[in-house]
């Protein structure tokens, strides 16, 4: 078991910053249990837990800082890894932009844990990889998916008196399901904290109905058009652009937030007036660790505010070159949207085009944050308000500020996780127009 | 891991308690210079496969892992960060009633890797009933005690890092003096020292190094805004630090006075150059989309060769094991029978994970496998993919091919892409020769925009440095260049291959694939490559 209870966390730390000489010093211990199950072929591939606690100590004399880590708990080591680190800081060169270790600070209590998930185990597992397969089987469909859950902690302290405690569990369940001769192919994804909300036998039909739904893709010449980004495809183009929400690289000239001829964009209209995005670490259903990395706390901020830039993204030592309040940085992304469901965005479409999953999202100009990516898992031409049939994928070359200056509607956000981000996001599926489709893929 | 968190990894600042967790524990750098007793690991060894034999298992592996990182960070003047970390433990993988299970500890104790073997089993066990087919494993004959070292000159881990942050420092100053605006530099070092044994009868002993040394320039022009990068031309190697001694015969002069390198690294040369290109970046005019004959130098071919032609080559995606994941593949079971053809007949792809200096190379595979160079397009055909123990069966053949892998004692091995490199031109043909025959085209140098289907059908490449090519002439630098490809025809487009003497190896420490998440180190060779008739499109763009 990989999450120690407070006290038995509380009692090393003390120890560890009581072991310390140097001027600071701050002592995190992080664990998880991590658990997975993994199929493919309607057969389990693999199927695993680890479990691991480390201890990592952060000393400093003067700007010069010293990290050491440890998995082992008795007084020897404790003093050990301490020492450990005391050692390293007094070889570091003085760091320039050294920013000492923040003092106490109050933080919020935000709901990151449920004792659901954290009591999975290889039964629940099992099942959701028979949940997923079985009906799969039924009907000639063929499941690869994966189930992976996480229980753990992290607390931390240092001599200015700061400490944290928390724990929080996590969920992710992903499927593909293909049709057997390959001409149609479906997904679904369901990030949870509390897995008690999700259910595979479920979801499984969302990926079957877009398996059997895309065979037969006719194809459609590549263009601008208004497309429907189902929240996991927008999620992809979304959590990309925040990689690049950091306020020095624009005040820097090197970002597509700076500012001709020096400065920022900060206050200015960068998106289309429906934008709004927050980050809240007690966002229901999203919630994070009510502090960051460096141990500043997450409150709620506006990010974007009816399409201006409200907030970015301030390392301590920015923020105190520019004469900025410090921010912990955003640990989730919410972003705001209406009431309507996907089916209702697609009701009020002439034509355009559903997009169920977008991949393989890569920077081709950060000037412009410009993506290229592409469609998969159920791509389809909507007419007159009705799905007419399934088209075969495409490749986009878009930017995702130019994305959301074409807003038509947003719908009803919910929490999705992006392939390749960690961040906990909650987006709407988005309606929007001149979308720029580059080139065709025959892939399914 | 993917390229762009591992620079996000490097942005780190010094303020806070930052750890890279996902290397493992961080130690002082003194112990990176040293080893387990391998009679140690032989003794864990042994306590998994017997507790693992007793719970039932009719085939045990174990890998006793020490996993060693050193980064050197650094921007501009400063030196950001310095990190050494280890990761060490025992995973076990077991087959008991036809399915596989695994389980891992980092308690390296004999009862803690029994209980691990025991775990494992029970997994196995959970996992059997709803297996359609039980596990069918290529046979394997214990080897016995041996062991293996790459080749290196100087131990990276053993060089101080006073001298590491100089030589960093050196690079960063000669970037600015060169007119950039900002230069971040990183060392990133890595020695897995593994020991694999099984129940077939091997117990095998690896030392592997491996050394990156990345760099990002950027030339700012804060009056018009305009910025842009240029990255480093090197290339992730299976070399020790050696690598960065920056020998004159690892460097190559091309025809438009751009230096690029082989098997010695010039980091501070590299780095001026690329002050110099980032400024002339910013003012090179605007490709012109259309139809060009590309001339791609090895520094930028090898992430096409590892997209295109090594992604889709890989037999678990072939079978689907990857659909929820990487994807699978186009190039179907059917088409290897019918030997495809994959690209033109001057098109020859190899696999191989026993070539030196490459970052695949090892003697054994993380499953016993003894390592070895096999062909996968011959004359432009299909001739074969890249299969494990497990798979092998499914595509008639009675041997593995070497190529399984796990980035750590902790995750299961499986199947992952060997070195794979266009072999070169046989008849005599340079750069200069190459380009003296091409009308109308692009010269593209260094990696950069990449993105592809989950078949391995579209992709998109960009680069880091353009030119014109007219009448068989380079011209100017360009920018804003991108190219879009259908995989076969792509290859089918090749119209020549330079000799042998221009043959160069690029590569990544970051190829990910599975679920959980593992990352993979490999390289992909070719000497200069033309391919007729490809579409670029522009990428510039406006924000208003």
């Amino acid at each position: 078991m990989s999450i120690l209870p407070e006290a038995q966390a509380k009692a090393i730390l003390t120890k560890v910053v009581g072991f310390s000489k140097a001027d600071e010093c701050t002592a995190q211990l992080t664990g998880a249990t991590r658990g997975n199950v993994r199929f493919a072929r309607n057969d389990v591939s693999t199927a695993g837990v680890t479990d691991d606690i480390q201890l990592g100590v952060q000393v400093a004399f003067g700007k010069r800082v010293g990290t050491a880590t440890i998995n082992q708990f008795d007084d020897a080591a404790l003093e050990r890894v301490v020492r450990r680190a005391e050692e390293l800081a007094k070889l570091a060169p003085e760091n320039p932009e050294f920013m000492p270790a923040v003092p106490s600070q109050t933080y919020m209590k935000t709901d990151t844990f449920s004792a659901s998930t954290a009591g999975i185990d290889p039964a629940y597992r099992a099942k959701v990889a028979t949940d997923s397969i079985a009906p799969c089987r039924a009907e000639n469909l063929i499941a690869a998916g994966y189930l992976e859950d996480q229980a753990g902690f992290v607390a931390f302290m240092n001599n200015k008196g700061n400490y944290g405690y928390q724990t929080a569990t996590s969920s992710d369940y992903t499927c593909t399901v293909r049709t057997e001769d390959g001409r149609g192919s479906g997904w679904v994804g369901h990030n949870v904290q509390d897995v008690s909300q999700f259910n595979a036998g479920e979801d499984i039909r969302v990926a079957m109905r877009k398996a059997s739904a895309s065979a037969g893709a006719q194809a459609l010449e590549p263009g601008k058009y208004t497309v429907i980004l189902e929240p996991a495809a927008a999620a992809g183009l979304v959590a990309f652009m925040m990689y690049f929400f950091d306020a020095r690289s624009a005040d820097e000239g090197r970002s597509f937030l700076s500012k001709k001829g020096g400065g920022n964009k900060l206050g200015e209209q960068v998106y289309g007036p429906q934008v709004n995005m927050f980050t809240d670490p007690a966002y229901p259903g999203a919630a994070v660790y009510p502090w960051d990395e460096d141990g500043l706390p997450r409150k709620k901020m506006p990010i974007i505010q009816n399409g201006k830039l409200m907030t970015m993204n301030y390392s301590r030592y920015w923020a105190q070159k520019q004469g900025k309040p410090e921010q912990a940085q955003f640990g989730n992304i919410i972003m705001e949207g209406g009431t309507k469901s996907t089916a209702d965005l697609i009701r009020t479409t002439e034509r355009g085009i559903l997009v169920s999953r977008t991949w393989y999202i890569r920077m081709v100009d950060p000037q412009t944050v410009l993506l290229t990516g592409l469609t998969r898992d159920g791509t389809f031409y909507i007419e007159n308000g009705q799905i007419k049939y399934p088209i075969k994928n495409f490749r986009f070359n878009e930017s995702p500020v130019i994305m959301l200056n074409n807003v038509e509607e947003f719908g009803k956000p919910v929490r999705v996780k992006s392939d390749e981000s960690d961040t906990t996001m909650v987006i709407p599926p988005m309606k929007l127009r001149d979308f720029t489709f580059t080139s065709l893929s025959d892939a399914v | 891991m993917h390229r762009r968190d591992f620079l996000a990894f490097g942005a780190m600042g010094a303020g806070g308690l930052m750890l890279p967790s996902m290397f493992g524990r961080v130690i002082a750098a003194e112990a990176l210079n040293s080893a387990i007793d391998v009679a140690v690991k032989k003794q864990l060894a042994d306590a998994a496969m017997n507790a693992a034999k007793g719970a039932g298992a009719t085939y045990t592996d174990v890998r006793v892992g020490r996993y060693l990182r050193q980064f050197v960070i650094t921007r501009e003047r400063n030196v950001e960060n310095i990190v050494n970390t280890e990761s060490m433990g025992v995973g076990v993988r077991v087959i008991a009633d036809g399915a596989w299970g695994f389980a891992a500890t980092n308690e390296m104790t004999s009862d803690a890797v029994a209980k691990a073997a025991r775990e494992a089993v029970a997994i196995a066990k959970a996992n059997a009933p709803g297996q359609s087919a039980p596990v069918q494993l290529a046979p394997v004959k214990g080897v016995g005690e041996v062991s293996w070292r790459t080749p290196i000159v100087k131990n990276s881990m053993a060089v101080p890092i006073k001298d590491k942050v100089d030589l960093l420092m050196g690079v960063n100053a000669a970037a600015l003096d060169a007119g950039a605006s900002f230069i971040r530099s990183i060392l990133f070092l890595v020695n897995e020292q593994k020991y694999f044994a099984s129940t077939d009868g091997s117990y095998i002993d690896q030392d592997v190094h491996r050394i990156w040394a990345p760099m990002e320039v950027t030339a700012v022009d804060q009056a018009s805004g305009k910025f842009r990068v240029r990255e480093g031309l090197s290339a992730p190697m299976g070399l020790g630090f050696e690598y960065l001694d920056g020998a004159a015969s690892g460097k190559t002069v091309l025809p438009n006075g751009v230096t690029v390198y082989g098997q010695s690294y010039d980091m501070k040369e590299d780095a001026v150059a690329a002050a110099k290109q980032a400024l002339a970046k910013i003012k090179a005019p605007s490709v012109k989309p259309g139809k060009y004959d590309l001339v791609l130098d090895p520094s930028h071919t090898w992430l096409t060769i590892h997209e295109s032609v090594g992604h889709p080559l890989e037999l678990d995606r072939v079978l689907g094991y990857e659909a929820n994941y990487a994807g699978t593949s186009f190039a179907t079971m059917d088409k290897l029978k019918a030997h495809f053809q994959y690209g033109s007949d001057k098109v020859n792809i190899v696999a191989d994970k026993t070539q030196p200096g490459s970052l695949g190379a090892v003697a054994y595979d993380d499953e016993g496998v003894k390592t070895k160079k096999w062909d996968l397009i011959r004359d432009g055909k299909l001739v074969g993919y890249q299969a494990i123990r497990d798979q092998a069966h499914i595509e008639g053949k009675t041997a593995s091919d070497g190529c399984c892998y796990a980035d750590s004692w902790s995750n299961v091995q499986f199947q992952r892409m060997a070195n794979v490199s266009l072999e070169p031109g046989k008849a005599k043909q340079s750069v200069p020769d190459m380009i003296a025959n091409v009308e109308d085209g692009i010269y593209i140098i260094g990696d950069g925009s990449f993105s592809i289907d989950q078949q391995r059908y579209n992709a998109q490449f960009g680069g880091q440095l353009f030119y014109e090519i007219k009448n068989g002439k380079i011209g100017q630098q360009i920018e804003d260049v991108a190219y879009q490809i259908r995989t076969p025809e792509f290859w089918n487009a090749c119209a020549g291959v330079c000799d042998a003497s221009d043959y160069r190896l690029g590569g990544s420490f970051f190829d990910g694939k599975g679920q959980p998440a593992q990352v993979s180190a490999v390289s992909h060779g070719s000497s200069t490559a033309r391919f007729n008739g490809i579409n670029v499109i522009n990428t510039a763009r406006s924000l208003g």
